[in-house]
């Protein structure tokens, strides 16, 4: 568990700010808790109002770019079999959430499904499952409290990593990311502005990978030093705290974002995440979308393009036809025609392509031929 | 061929020689070598067959004579100290009635011949119908045993009975009388110390009173057989016997060791009933006896003997008819078809001479073959009214439960009784009833039981009309399982009745229903009536087990939630506790009220004094051994009996513990070792010792 006694850099400021914010957090839930009590021992049928975190409730932003949350509510009665154990957990986390704030002390999202996991007194039924039942409900309390998941003292684990010119503070301790080896340096969950400021900053854009190995091509080949960037990875879908991380530099340090991911459904999927903000986690778009975000590639016109070998091609499964369907009616793609052009492509191929399979051309085509080419050309869909 | 003719020719013999040794084969002798034919293949069956044409025998008597049935077996060991090992053993077969009794000159007609009856001659639904059960079952005794059968009779209960011993002669077709006294030893004394069963059950309840048989008759027979209980035994015959016929008492004295066993035995739906001694209308045991008690106190509907309908004819049964007609009657083809059919009336007659070309006055005799057939061409195309119905004697829908209810031990009965039908001319009428749940095995195919004219069939079950008209029946959709093609499975009894002026079996043994498609569809259709039943009930029991789960569910949470609640705020949790636990059971309580299909609001469900009339029996104490029933070990919190859920109308009185409900039933200590195994940080001095 992270300390917060940092021995350099703290400031009282800012172990003020989080003691404020913890008391903020507290009352919250000991106010959600309060009208909860006052209900029932009134007699009024125990239900909690959770903001809806589904399609229905999303709405396009097309001036700001960014999904946003609205203002739809579902109850969550107490006494309806579909919610009932819901409700419990809901319970049970708020509970779980009071003690580590009480505790100053923060847990992970496993740590907390432990936490609150036992089995309901008089019975052999779990109140939870496993971690996937867990972690929604901490969502659905970040939205209904209206608290951020690191002000509920939660995080998730460590995944995607990050090079580059630039030097960042993280809790006091100076990065430099240049020297960050083969592995980079590990992106934590919560990355806010009290926990990593940004220091030296001479890249002049940042190359979003999709996964690891892609990644460790690039860093190899020491990409982000011959073009002076800055290279990250989100291990596929990327976590909030990457997807934070990138905002926070293209906002903060003016630095465009291109992303080279592979060209299926999931690849685009991952990009519209990055760009507008994803569905369930809409009531965070403002802190984590990154409307100016590019997509650079893998493209379906280059199987022609590059003259690739039929070996690299994967066939279009019948759920990623309809996932590119799905994805090509997406408000924000809807009227655009760079991308009805590109998922149009997609679905004519027949095929998918995956960033690796520019290793066909030859071990560092995509490093030394395929990106740096398109950067120059500018080729790529906004 | 010609090699053929060569061998021939090495014989040696000739038409002559042949000729010489072509002779009448009797009747008695051809079954003598073919007894598989009438159901005597092997000693175990014999031992069945015995008891099973004995009792058909007396049912048919004792209805004819409008008595109520009692009626008695008692089957003896007659080498008991045999070797385990043997298989089979000598037996001595008694079976006693309380019928009109047999006037004397009938005796050895009636027992001592093959096809000699009273009831194949006439077109009338009754158990036997060809008239040569009895006196085979006598003939396979002393081929087997060679002693002669022993008949006690007794016409007139002012009179000695008559003690005639009978041993038939399959040479000559007649009986040979060894002995033949008068006695007043009916029921015969000895029978009542038979076993130790016997003996217990004559002095405490009676057994064989002469005052319960003022009238009768008994037969016994000693044959090698085998006997043991399970599928196609004599317990199996009885149990559906008095399934099938509810108005009849039967006693079975079983002997006293089974045969050594060969196969496993299968459960007999009467398993485990001995117990419900407390419920009168069940099958019981005391002492070994068997008593199959008497479960409705009327007599079946006496049944009219019927003429043969037009439809249902054959072309040379109906020249036989003709001849018949005009050596006794000698009257006009106009007469005999009026006198000798039913369904032709005086204005179809004339139309049906006219069509084929003769008058109103044409005698019978003068009718050639070649009229004959255009009278049969036009009996097939005339337009008739089926046959009548009052033939028919069907077991009814209220006497189908009560046999059911005796016998099987389920939670839900339903029955149903079809309107006649009518195959080839011969009306028949199909009844279905089916048990489900309760103490019926689960994960096994439904058990079939099959009745014609009241008798059990125990054997070819896959061959008969009703086990194609069950396997065709789609009980899915009746919330059942069901292999394709056949028969469902789940804790289910299917119980098919046909009764018929002529039930067409498809073999002299008389095991299985011949496949007519009027047939099948009448069998389906009563088994859909039974089905729609049975889904309706699943399905509001289904809906009584969700509201059930639903206030489990909630009770469930509720600690938890009071507990959370109280680590935020410090309220005590108590108070907290029982508020949710009163929403809860107001929830439920207005859920429990909602058994309507489409959602109304049914204030109270009473229990309907009716539901018989609707041919449903539901049991509600027998509902617990679902297996689906959640597991639960304790309840967080004392509370009191809530209101039953609902009270259909149970036949039998059911104690609190037997309702639906009460399977929650809280144990509220187990729950405080898991609080101490893991201790709270806060203090919780002052809360209850749960939280």
């Amino acid at each position: 568990m992270a300390k917060k006694n940092t021995t350099t850099d703290s400031t009282p400021s800012i172990s003020t700010r989080l003691k404020e914010r913890d008391a903020r957090t507290s009352k919250k839930i000991l106010d959600l808790a309060e009208e909860m009590v006052k209900r029932i021992l009134g007699g009024d049928d125990p239900i909690i109002q959770i903001p809806t975190r589904a399609k229905s409730n999303t709405l396009w932003n097309k001036k700001r770019g960014i999904l946003e949350m609205g203002s739809a509510t579902a109850a969550r009665p107490l006494f309806d079999l579909k919610t009932a154990k819901q409700f419990m957990q809901t319970m049970l986390h708020s509970n779980t959430i009071s003690e580590l704030i009480a505790a100053g002390k923060t847990s992970s999202l496993r740590g907390v499904f432990y936490k609150a996991k036992h089995t309901v007194a008089g019975t052999r039924e779990n109140t939870f499952d496993g971690q996937d039942e867990s972690d929604p409900i901490l969502e659905d309390l970040e939205v209904a409290l209206g608290a951020l998941r690191e002000e509920l003292h939660v995080f998730a684990e460590n995944r995607g990593s990050m090079v580059g010119n630039i030097t960042i503070v993280d809790r006091g301790d100076e990065i430099n990311c240049r020297k960050m080896g083969s592995g980079g340096y590990a992106l934590p969950s919560i990355v806010e502005p009290d926990i990593i400021q940004f220091k030296k900053c001479e890249a002049k854009f940042i190359l979003h990978v999709e996964k690891g190995t892609v990644w460790n091509r690039f860093n190899e080949d020491r990409f982000w030093e011959k073009h002076n960037c800055i290279l990250t990875h989100g291990a596929g879908q990327p976590p909030r705290g990457c997807r934070r991380l990138l905002q926070r530099m293209t906002e903060e340090l003016k630095l465009p974002l291109i992303c080279v991911l592979d060209c299926d459904p999931w690849g685009h999927y991952i990009y519209s995440v990055i760009k507008q903000g994803s569905i369930s986690l809409a009531f965070e778009s403002s802190r984590l979308a990154i409307p100016q975000a590019k997509f650079l590639g893998i493209r379906a016109k280059d199987f022609r393009e590059c003259n690739l070998d039929d070996a690299v091609k994967i066939d279009l499964t019948e759920n990623d036809i309809k996932r590119a369907g799905e994805i090509a009616a997406y408000p924000w793609f809807e009227h655009h025609k760079g991308w009805q052009r590109e998922i149009g492509g997609l679905l004519k191929n027949g095929f998918k392509m995956e960033v690796e399979s520019l290793i066909t051309k030859d071990i560092s085509y995509v490093t030394d031929t395929y990106v740096p080419e398109r950067l120059k050309a500018r080729d790529w869909i906004d | 061929m010609s090699s053929a003719a060569k061998e021939v020719k090495r014989r040696g013999s000739n038409a002559e020689e042949m000729g010489a040794r072509q002779r009448d084969i009797s009747v008695s002798e051809f079954f003598a070598k073919n007894r598989h034919l009438l159901g005597f293949d092997n000693p175990r069956k014999a031992l069945l067959t015995t008891v099973k044409e004995a009792v058909d025998n007396s049912l048919d008597a004792c209805e004819e004579g409008g008595i109520l049935p009692e009626i008695a077996v008692v089957i003896e060991d007659l080498q008991p100290d045999r070797a385990a090992t043997v298989k089979s053993s000598r037996y001595r077969v008694t079976i006693v009635d309380n019928g009109p009794g047999i006037v004397r000159k009938q005796v050895e007609n009636i027992f001592g011949r093959l096809l000699y009856g009273s009831k194949f001659h006439r077109l009338k639904m009754s158990r036997g119908q060809q008239g040569i059960g009895i006196s085979a079952a006598g003939m396979y005794g002393l081929i087997t045993t060679g002693r002669p059968m022993t008949i006690v009779t007794r016409p007139k209960a002012t009179a000695k009975a008559h003690r005639i011993e009978l041993a038939m002669n399959t040479k000559t077709n007649r009986a040979e009388v060894i002995a033949d006294d008068e006695t007043n030893d009916f029921p015969p004394e000895r029978l009542r110390a038979v076993t130790l069963g016997a003996r217990a059950l004559a002095s405490e309840k009676g057994f064989l009173d002469a005052i319960e048989f003022p009238t009768g008759t008994s037969v016994s027979i000693e044959l090698e057989g085998r006997y043991q209980r399970g599928r196609g035994s004599v317990d199996e015959f009885l149990e559906l016997t008095a399934i099938a016929n509810p108005h009849a008492k039967f006693v079975f004295v079983p002997p006293s060791r089974e045969s050594a066993n060969e196969e496993d035995d299968v459960p007999l739906v009467t398993q485990g009933a001995a117990s419900a001694a407390s419920s009168a209308k069940r099958t019981s045991e005391t002492h070994g006896v068997l008593i199959y008690p008497r479960g409705v106190e009327e007599l079946p509907r006496e049944t009219q003997e019927i003429q043969p309908h037009p439809k249902g004819i054959e072309l040379g049964i109906l020249l036989q008819m003709i001849k018949d007609y005009e050596a006794t009657e000698k009257g006009s083809l106009y007469s005999f078809l009026q006198e000798r059919f039913c369904r032709v009336s005086p204005v179809t007659a004339a139309a049906m001479c006219k069509k084929i070309g003769v008058t109103t006055r044409t005698r019978a005799a003068d009718i050639e073959p070649s009229v004959a057939e255009k009278l049969f061409k036009e009996f097939e195309v005339a337009k008739l009214a089926p046959p009548p119905t009052d033939c028919l004697a069907p077991i009814g829908v209220r006497q189908m439960l009560a046999g059911m209810l005796k016998g099987v031990r389920a939670e839900f009965y339903a029955a149903s009784s079809r309107e006649a039908a009518v195959y080839r001319g011969r009306p028949f009428q199909i009844e279905a009833a089916i048990a489900f749940g309760g103490d019926l095995p689960c994960e096994e195919s439904a058990r079939v039981i099959r009745f014609a004219n009241r008798v059990p069939l125990l054997f070819q079950q896959s061959a008969c009309s009703s086990f194609k008209a069950i396997a065709e029946t789609a009980w899915k959709n009746y919330g059942l399982q069901q292999p394709r093609g056949n028969v469902p499975t789940g804790p289910l009894v299917v119980m098919i009745h046909m009764a018929s002026v002529w039930v067409p079996f498809t073999s002299e043994s008389k095991e299985a229903i011949a496949d007519y498609d009027e047939i099948r569809k009448e069998m389906k259709l009563a088994l859909m009536e039974c089905g729609r039943k049975l889904g309706t009930y699943l399905r509001k029991r289904m809906k009584m087990k969700r509201e059930n789960d639903r206030r489990d569910v909630f009770e469930r949470y509720i600690g938890e939630i009071a507990k959370a609640l109280h680590q935020i705020t410090g309220h005590s949790p108590k108070p907290i506790y029982d508020s949710l636990l009163i929403q809860a059971r107001t929830k439920t309580a207005i859920a429990d009220v909602e058994l309507d299909e489409d959602g109304k609001v049914r204030k109270a469900i009473a229990p309907d004094p009716d539901d018989d009339d609707d041919g449903v029996i539901i049991i509600e104490g027998a509902i617990p051994s679902l297996p689906t029933q959640p597991v639960r070990t304790s309840a967080p919190m004392e509370f009191e009996e809530v209101a039953p859920m609902k009270k259909p109308a149970a036949p039998r009185k059911k104690s609190p513990a037997d309702a639906v409900h009460t399977k929650s039933a809280p144990k509220p200590k187990t729950d405080a070792p898991r609080t101490s195994a893991k201790p709270q940080k806060r203090s919780v001095a002052d809360t209850p010792s749960l939280f």
